[in-house]
């Protein structure tokens, strides 16, 4: 059990990257990745979200779509979930913990439209995971995503000092730098799980 | 450009194309790039729900209060995709494989939500009809364009057919994850030089800060200065 759980975490995270392997939330790892801080403070973010809604999105599907024969309104409810928990854990920060809110208020909308976390839910419904593998999932994708989008960060800070070919300045040399990353990650794929 | 209509195309597919020039939607754009017939499957299906929920979502524009306009303009778009989703299941059950979870994932699609906030509800049925096709055709292009170039080169074949002769060793990597960065990379880059030649647009600036709804009017006043 504990072994299964942990393999799902190495999988989501490393071998099948959110972000390098596929392709999801794409928008804000090039987006956001021009800062450091702000990087690490939206993998934060993304990490608890994803965790959160993975899990409520595990309960409904199993408790009530699939049981009365709903399984095709997952999208519909999925994203109204994710929207709806987005706000609820941003009131609920704003209220209980301003600190928190204010190192991650500006980013928590943004998660909405972060196909990474509509993504993992659907994924974990596809692949019939139960409600503890669906959270451990969704932790595991989060950290993927935190990882990936926070070594770009890095790598974007020294491309910033290079003379670089004027056509290749701006999202290209960025794509080029994801790029070696993701041939970099596919090196975790040879690992016999 | 005379006619609006047909400025909307132009501005769809060439001056203002969502993958190319937006950088929208750049989720499915590498993801299911490793064919053309699938950039062909994807691009159709988006430009499909993106046409119905620009018209639904300019027929309402008068109906639906400002400030819940983007939970309505989810579900509008949700709906759709769940419509396509079904019909595509049930009428080409083998495109619906190949594209797998990006089909539902067109719900969060930033060039649908984009293109709602920054045309649609400001603008008649008929012209937001026409803004959709073009979006849409425009992201198709560039969708089978990237799914051209990474099959030729990762896979050795057109379309499924074959075009260099059986001794060549195809560069697999461009048929897996990487390659879609380069790719797209590449096309921008070559978008970007011919910019710079010609001086007429501004360079291609990537993500707009992770936005997806509402980003486009964002970009659109972004100047590029990396």
């Amino acid at each position: 059990m504990t072994t299964s759980l942990i393999l799902i975490i190495i999988s989501s995270a490393l071998i099948n990257n959110v972000v390098l392997s596929q392709f999801l939330g794409i928008c804000s790892f090039l987006g956001v990745s021009k800062q450091m801080k702000a990087s690490a403070s939206l993998g934060v973010a993304v990490i608890f979200v994803i965790t959160i809604a993975s899990a409520v999105a595990s309960l409904l599907y199993d408790y009530v779509l699939a049981p009365y024969g709903m399984s095709f309104m997952k999208t519909i409810v999925f994203i109204l979930v994710i929207a709806a928990l987005v706000q609820i854990v941003e009131m609920f920060l704003k209220k209980k913990s301003p600190a928190v809110y204010k190192s991650l208020g500006i980013y928590l909308p943004l998660i909405t439209t972060n196909c990474a976390v509509l993504g993992v839910a659907l994924t974990n419904v596809q692949s019939g995971f139960d409600f503890l593998q669906s959270v451990v999932a969704g932790f595991g994708t989060g950290v993927g995503f935190t990882l990936a989008i926070v070594l770009l960060a890095g790598i974007r800070s020294r491309i910033r000092e290079e003379d670089l070919p004027a056509p290749l300045r701006g999202a290209p040399i960025v794509m080029i730098a994801a790029a070696l990353m993701s041939i970099a990650f596919m090196g975790f794929s040879g690992l016999a799980l | 450009m005379k006619n609006k209509y047909l400025e909307r195309l132009y501005n769809g597919v060439i001056k203002e194309n969502p993958t190319l020039v937006l950088m929208l939607g750049m989720c499915p754009t590498l993801a299911v790039s490793t064919r053309a017939a699938n950039g062909i499957g994807m691009g159709l299906s988006t430009t499909a729900v993106l046409i119905l929920s620009n018209l639904v979502i300019s027929l309402l524009r008068k109906v639906i209060p400002d400030q819940v306009r983007l939970p309505a303009y989810i579900v509008i778009v949700a709906s759709l995709v769940t419509v396509t989703e079904l019909l595509m299941e049930a009428y080409v059950p083998a495109v619906f494989a190949a594209l797998g979870i990006y089909i539902p994932l067109i719900v969060v699609n930033c060039i649908i939500l984009g293109r709602a906030e920054a045309y649609a509800n400001k603008n008649t049925p008929g012209l937001a009809v026409m803004d959709g096709l073009g979006m849409g055709v425009g992201f198709t292009v560039a969708l089978t364009l990237a799914g051209l170039v990474r099959e030729v080169l990762g896979n050795g074949t057109a379309f499924g057919a074959q075009v260099f002769p059986e001794g060549w060793e195809p560069i697999a990597v461009f048929v897996q994850p990487p390659g879609a960065f380069l790719v797209i990379a590449l096309f921008i880059a070559i978008l970007n030089a011919a910019n710079i030649k010609t001086r007429q647009r501004k360079l291609v600036e990537g993500g707009c800060d992770g936005c997806c709804a509402g980003c486009t009017e964002q970009c659109d006043g972004k100047e590029a200065d990396a």
